[in-house]
């Protein structure tokens, strides 16, 4: 049984009275522990199918499993259970709240699942650990730069130890290095097994990838697997550096 | 999924609203000025409002409360009456119906009062003053106190003494800071020996006792020529007896009157209910006037939270992506609106105490307190116009679109 089952899944929006259809017939599996980016022009769909996978949308057709359990049919507050247990977030834009420090930030998870405050600080220390930025754990968003902004929020995302992380763009406001080593840290807790989904535009970003679906005009249109063809192009040996930078 | 149970506690729902306040101060600190406003409002007026009703029921009880007043006529209300055109003219009050009256069962003291005005001459000045014909009880059933010397001697009411006691005003225009007992002053065209000195007892409700130059009553009815009364104060035993020695009172004057009821009784308790109604309404009215200022301040609330879901849009999808629940949301956003009416509220109250202390400081006379039930009143209102105006804020944040939350940067 694959993490993640999609059968026939279908999305259509109402724009006034003209209906555009986002997702047809999306029939998907992915694996746990895999790495798959998802490709394609604007508008082909790439996001409200990360939307749906991230149970942020419902399906109007179609069947979604995850782990084995049906959640097209879950109410709303049993949906957010699973997102909170379940699925970590990582957005182009960060997501952060201003008014709190990125200690505060990343503990927000723990704070909606009610967890007590000394399991909270202890989580909180080893997820800073994680990316590389126990020094900054008091500072606000608006005091760090944009590399350590999205480290932060790798770091909220993974607090919950999910078992799937989605990226919406995850580099996408940040300059080719900066964004090189956060997609060295995500690839890096992919390694340790948490199913990695990234939705992109960027092709360089998108080769690293394991497996590859294009999307356009919301049907998959190409799913390649890299696997066979041994490691990336552009970047080689990404985990080794991964494990260096986390010193 | 056992902890997927566990949500949002009560305390970090707190917390998290704390830092949401905190996180703009400016638009906090006008908030909280615009509630503490209107509750100041209430609980200021509100004080000076049941300060002035404390203040017109202690004048009244320092007329004393177990008194009854009896005045010549009667004031009916039921119009004419037969026997109005035939018993036309009430009859007198006199001494001898003051002295019936002092003997009366459940009757402590009474004394009569006669009252005109006069020119009095004195250590060379002369003055227009208020001149009181009374016995010697007066200054216990009134509860005033003398300055110096003593008050009117005990004699019989229709043998009037040649003596006099000075109200503090007229003591000072006439004599100053000399000693005025035992000199002389003149009541018309008759010369009095001083007794006495008033101590100030400041307003009165009736008349101004530091204005008068109290006489023995046969004394001022010969100045004044006349026979009759202005009204006879009566001080029953205690206060639960006014009823029974009202009753006992009119029997007495019926038959001294010949059967007919031609006299009026005033208790102080009639005219202390009457006024206290009055005043306890000015004050519910005040009070209800200010209180409009609350829910102004609570609209104000449901504006600043309906800026604030807007301005959080994607705070609120970030929650929502990272698992909180709709009702969390409603919780968040809630515990702000209470919050932030909190303590406007308790500012307000501050205030409003600051404002009721200034009250007393420039008019200490007036006991300006505010009431328990309106400080109660002001503190609940402004709460809970801050979170049923802050309910449909905190609705439009949980019902907001994750998706859209999200994707609209």
């Amino acid at each position: 049984m694959a993490q993640i089952e999609l059968e026939n899944i279908a999305r259509t929006f109402s724009l006034g009275n003209a209906q555009v259809c986002a997702l047809s017939a999306i029939n998907l599996a992915i694996e746990k522990g895999e790495y798959v980016a998802i490709m394609g022009p604007s508008g082909s769909g790439k996001s409200t199918l990360l939307n749906l996978l991230g149970l942020l949308d419902r399906p109007d057709a179609g069947r979604y499993r995850l782990e084995g359990r049906d959640v097209t049919t879950l109410s709303s507050d049993e949906l957010a259970a699973v997102r909170r247990q379940r699925i970590g977030f990582i957005f182009q834009s960060f997501h952060l709240i201003p008014r709190l420090t990125a200690a505060e930030n990343i503990a927000l998870p723990l704070v909606l699942a009610g967890a007590p405050l000394a399991v909270r600080e202890k989580q909180v220390r080893s997820a800073l650990a994680k990316v590389g930025l126990e020094s900054r754990a008091g500072h606000r968003p608006d005091e760090l730069s944009g590399g350590q902004r999205q480290r932060i929020a790798i770091a909220r995302a993974i607090i919950m130890r999910p078992a799937m992380l989605l990226a919406d763009e995850p580099t996408g406001n940040l300059d080719r290095h900066t964004g090189q080593e956060v997609t060295e840290l995500l690839e890096g807790l992919n390694a340790a097994g948490t199913t990695l989904i990234v939705v992109t535009h960027d092709s360089v970003l998108g080769r690293r990838a394991r497996r590859r679906l294009l999307m356009v005009d919301g049907v998959l249109t190409d799913d390649k697997s890299e696997a066979a063809n041994g490691p990336p192009p552009a970047l080689p040996a990404p985990m080794e550096r991964q494990r260096g930078g986390m010193q | 999924m056992s902890a997927a149970d566990a949500t949002l506690t009560a305390l970090d729902t707190l917390r998290f609203a704390i830092r949401a306040a905190l996180g703009y101060p400016l638009r906090t600190a006008l908030l909280i000025l615009a509630m503490s406003i209107g509750v100041a409002a209430v609980v200021t007026l509100t004080a000076v409002g049941d300060g002035m009703r404390r203040y017109v029921a202690g004048q009244f009880a320092s007329l004393g409360a177990n008194l009854i007043i009896v005045l010549p006529g009667r004031t009916e209300t039921g119009g004419l009456q037969p026997n109005s055109f035939v018993a036309s003219t009430p009859r007198d009050l006199t001494i001898e119906d003051a002295a019936a009256l002092a003997r009366a069962p459940l009757v402590q003291r009474a004394a009569p009062i006669s009252a005109g005005n006069s020119e009095a001459a004195a250590n060379g000045r002369l003055r227009e003053v208020m001149v009181l014909g009374t016995s010697s009880d007066f200054i216990a059933i009134r509860q005033l106190s003398l300055a110096q010397g003593n008050f009117l001697p005990v004699t019989d009411w229709r043998r009037g003494g040649a003596v006099a006691v000075l109200g503090a005003t007229v003591h000072n225009e006439l004599f100053g800071n000399n000693s005025s007992i035992g000199q002389t002053i003149r009541l018309g065209d008759r010369r009095l020996r001083i007794v006495g000195v008033m101590e100030p007892s400041g307003q009165g409700l009736d008349m101004n006792t530091d204005e008068l130059v109290i006489v023995p009553v046969a004394t001022a009815q010969a100045i004044f020529d006349t026979g009759s009364l202005f009204r006879i104060l009566v001080e029953t035993r205690d206060r639960d007896a006014i009823d029974a020695a009202k009753t006992g009172l009119e029997n007495i004057m019926r038959e001294r009157h010949e059967g007919e009821l031609d006299v009026t009784l005033v208790t102080q308790d009639a005219v202390l209910v009457t006024l206290d109604d009055i005043l306890g309404l000015l004050t519910l009215a005040i009070a209800g006037i200010a209180a409009i200022s609350l829910i102004v301040a609570g609209i104000l609330v449901m504006n600043v939270m309906l800026v604030a879901v807007t301005q959080r849009t994607a705070e609120i999808g970030l929650l929502k992506a990272f698992g909180a629940r709709g009702r969390d949301i409603v919780c968040i956003f809630l515990t702000e609106a209470a919050l932030l009416s909190f303590a406007g509220a308790l500012t307000g109250y501050l205030f409003g105490l600051a404002g009721a202390w200034l009250v007393r400081l420039r008019w200490p006379e007036l006991p300006a307190w505010p009431p328990a039930w309106a400080v109660a009143a002001a503190l609940c209102v402004a709460l809970g116009s801050g979170l049923v105006f802050g309910v449909m804020p905190a609705r439009r944040a949980a019902a907001l679109d994750p998706v859209l939350a999200l994707t609209r940067h």
